[in-house]
């Protein structure tokens, strides 16, 4: 991969001094302070709105932070700055950055299987353990997790009774679960609907790309607008779905570990489509306001369509791992 | 290209390799002080059974700060701060690949570790769960000051990720013509694999934290088997980042070694391919081991198995890697300068540490080893002697190369064996204190314990003393050392830095070199 280099090759633009950094730092300070402050005061019970003015502050100066950033970039580009070879390291930083994403929803879908394969069995008097008889007696293992084994010894008062009780309470099991319903029910499964949606935006956002490199920009921009409906759309049944979750089936972030994988998942998940949809949505911008993007040069937006497939396939996984199996 | 800032803005909206790789450096040496200051309140509480100077509950937010600070503070920013200043001169690059992103990665670390220690001076007191933060201590038994932990370990991975994304761009993208891979210096290679363990692990860490969060303010069970979850999945997230995070530590110290020693064998590295494999072969096993460090949590049987040969496994490729360096040496033209010392220390002491953990390995004799002082003794071996030592030896090494001026040797060599002699008197008792079944991270002990102890804490302080006179000569260095302006400081260094005037320009390689 070694570059090419001759006396007429360009020089790698290095920048020679930026405040972009110590201000993205200082806001992502604030962020932290902001957050554990506001969390930590929330659980004393003594909240007030003040707590949170800092996270905020830090939210908003970030933003601020991170759009001069970019615009610097993109007007460094259009200048014709960026040789050949310091777009290869915009791609590749995007590409591993994405591989740290990965690694992050792994986490996430680890514990799931974790507990799916291991812990709970174990729960319920599987193996070699005396977890059962002496703690949990009564519980037994079923995915979705119905019945927490605090729900088995007769709720959190039976447990603080017996001289455990976890600070972080109560976890009752919920009313209904988010499974697969069965065919029959298919059209009225809201997670059907979402990953049809995902994947044709997935793929109207390919019909996008292959028209912007035949320079047809109309195609493009219909193209993009289509996409981020259809992404937006999924985000509003997702927030449909969550409604459903909480008011009608009693499924809580503290409904036991099905309602913690539940949420953490789909959660994660659905902060990652906002955020794509966020960044397509200023791409799109770009295209109809500024005409950006031409045949050859359009990294923004092959970067943000590359972070669009990414969330796209773990929403296959998830529905996978979270709603059928 | 401009030339750097006047004043504190050439720090502060720096975007030149070698000033954050500087800034990384000092930072990572004020943090070794701060975490040292910890270990030496340890030390002092423990230089006597019973409690004389601390309160219990001090002693653990002790333990904990040291091992937080060190390993986040100290130890990694120190490499990032090597591979800041070495690998785009030692691959013929003109600076990072993305130099902007470079100080962002630099400038939050500061914030982060003001986040966390300042959590010392916080009602309830600083994180008092030990640095591989357990739950539920960590979780339900964990003081408020866990909120502020857990964003500022959130902080380190974002930064941590961002250098290492930086790095693996610089060296797919920045390499001269003709500076193949198997052409790239061993530091340069380590590195590369370092940087994709912490890109893949530290999203996992913070997940782990994420997880935490949530069980403490949101009401979730990941870690309480009240509602499903289970305390010891935290163990088995936190070693999937763990036990590559521990190669991110020796990796990059493995690869220094492998510059200092040819150097001053005066003959190339032996077995330069082998070296490139078995790096891989290590990183490529630190994914699949991490239970190795719950044998005792009540495992089933297949798995304490598993999880011992394959970490016996280890064992091979990293013997590879100390057969190549004693071989390099072998009938080579040696000489002891204060970098070779520290190289030659590191092989032998972190060897020690290797079989110590081939020890520790075997999960029926890990029964009686566990947490006890033995496991302490191992990992110092391997994080002191193996990354500390790297670190004094390349700073050593490089620092006539980066201020342009020789340190003094003799005061190199004084520190060096003061240095040894305080680690090692600090150390090697703690093996027959673990053996013996001292549990560890417990401010008292029985009488039976007290004479290794002291012996134990006057090492300790001796090895203190030795980093003030290191501090001091680099001090001296840089404004009265002797100049030097020759290439090629060390008689047969091979490498692009020693084709480089000392001090190095503020740019160099504007146009890459050709490499044959």
């Amino acid at each position: 991969m070694a570059h090419k280099e001759d006396g007429a090759t360009p020089r790698y633009y290095v920048p020679a001094r930026s405040s972009m950094a110590i201000f993205s730092a200082t806001a992502l300070a604030m962020i932290a302070l902001g957050a554990a402050s506001g969390m930590n005061s929330m659980r004393a019970a003594n909240a007030s709105g003040g707590d949170w003015l800092l996270l905020y502050a830090g939210l908003i100066a970030l933003a601020i932070t991170l759009a001069c950033w970019f615009s610097l970039t993109i007007r460094e580009n259009l200048k014709g700055m960026n040789s050949e070879q310091l777009k290869v390291s915009y791609r590749i930083g995007m590409q591993w950055f994405i591989f740290s994403e990965v690694m992050f929803f792994a986490a996430f879908f680890g514990v799931l299987f974790y507990v799916r394969t291991l812990a709970g069995p174990w729960l319920s008097g599987d193996g070699a353990g005396v977890m059962n008889t002496l703690l949990w007696p009564g519980f037994d293992y079923a995915w979705p997790l119905m019945d927490t084994p605090q729900d088995a010894i007769g709720g959190v008062k039976e447990q603080a009774k017996a001289g455990f009780l976890a600070n972080n309470g109560e976890h009752t099991g919920p009313a209904r679960n988010m499974s697969f319903p069965g065919w029959e029910n298919l059209l009225h499964w809201l997670p059907f609907w979402n990953t049809t949606l995902l994947v044709l935006s997935s793929i109207w956002l390919e019909f996008a790309h292959h028209s912007l490199k035949k320079g047809n920009r109309k195609g493009f921009n219909f193209w993009l607008a289509l996409t981020l409906i259809f992404g937006f759309v999924f985000v509003y049944l997702q927030y449909l779905e969550y409604h459903e979750a909480y008011v009608d089936y009693g499924l809580y972030l503290n409904s036991g570990i099905y309602g913690a994988t539940f949420f953490m998942l789909t959660g994660f998940h659905g902060f990652h489509v906002i955020m794509g949809a966020g960044i397509l949505t200023v791409q799109f911008f770009r295209s109809i306001m500024k005409k950006h993007f031409t045949k050859e040069d359009h990294f923004g937006f092959e970067a943000a369509s590359w972070y669009w497939h990414f969330v796209d396939v773990v929403w296959i996984f998830l529905v996978a791992v979270v709603y059928v199996y | 290209m401009a030339g750097p800032d006047k004043g504190f803005s050439r720090w502060l909206l720096a975007t030149n390799h070698k000033d954050i790789g500087a800034l990384y450096l000092w930072f990572s040496f004020a943090m070794f002080l701060i975490g040292g200051s910890f270990a030496m309140i340890i030390r002092a509480e423990l230089f006597q059974p019973g409690l004389q100077l601390v309160e219990p509950n001090f002693f653990n937010q002790m333990t904990t700060m040291h091992g937080l600070v060190m390993v986040f503070g100290a130890i990694m920013p120190a490499f990032v701060g090597l591979a800041n200043y070495m690998i785009p001169i030692m691959i013929g690059a003109p600076d990072m690949a993305l130099p902007r992103m470079n100080n962002l990665s630099f400038w939050i670390l500061p914030f982060a570790f003001a986040i966390l220690v300042s959590s010392l001076f916080m009602e309830g007191g600083a994180p008092n769960f030990g640095w591989t933060f357990y739950a539920p201590l960590s979780t339900t038994y964990a003081p408020p000051s866990v909120t502020f932990f857990i964003f500022g370990v959130h902080l380190m991975g974002i930064s941590s990720i961002m250098g290492a994304i930086n790095i693996v761009a610089t060296i797919f993208n920045l390499r001269a013509p003709g500076m193949t891979l198997m052409k790239m210096p061993l530091f340069v290679w380590t590195w590369l694999i370092t940087a994709f363990l912490l890109i893949a692990v530290m999203p996992v860490l913070a997940g782990a934290v994420t997880m935490m969060l949530m069980d403490i303010h949101f009401g979730t069970s990941f870690f309480s088997a009240a509602g499903g979850g289970d305390p010891v999945l935290f163990q088995h997230i936190f070693w999937f980042f763990g036990h590559p995070e521990v190669y991110i530590i020796i990796l990059p110290a493995f690869g220094v070694v492998s510059e200092i020693i040819p150097t001053f064998s005066r003959k190339p590295l032996f077995g330069y391919a082998s070296m490139v494999y078995a790096t891989a072969a290590i990183a490529f096993l630190s994914f699949i081991v991490w239970a190795h460090h719950m044998f005792t949590v009540g495992m089933p049987l297949v798995g304490e198995l598993y999880f011992m040969w394959a970490t016996m496994l280890i064992a091979v490729p990293t013997a590879a890697k100390v057969f190549n360096w004693i071989t390099t040496m072998f009938k080579g033209s040696l000489t002891f300068e204060t970098p070779m010392l520290f190289s030659i220390a590191f092989v032998f002491l972190f060897t020690l540490g290797g079989l110590t953990g081939l020890m520790l390995a075997i999960a029926p004799a890990d029964m009686q080893y566990h947490d006890s002082y033995f496991v302490v003794a191992h990992f110092h071996y391997t994080m002191v002697a193996g990354a500390i030592f790297s670190i004094s030896a390349s700073v050593y090494y490089w620092l006539p190369k980066w201020c342009g001026r020789m340190y003094n040797e003799t005061m190199g060599k004084v520190h060096f064996w003061i240095a040894f002699l305080g680690f090692n008197l600090t150390f090697f008792p703690q093996h027959f204190l673990g053996l013996a079944g001292m549990p560890r991270r417990i401010p008292d002990y029985s009488i039976q314990f007290a004479d290794f102890n002291m012996i134990s804490s006057i090492g300790a302080f001796i090895y203190g003393l030795a980093q003030l006179i290191f501090l001091f000569n680099i001090i001296r260095t840089i404004y009265f050392g002797e100049k030097t302006t020759k290439e090629q400081t060390w008689e047969s260094a091979r490498g692009l830095e020693w084709t480089l005037p000392s001090p190095l320009p503020f740019h160099t390689f504007e146009r890459p070199p050709s490499i044959k």
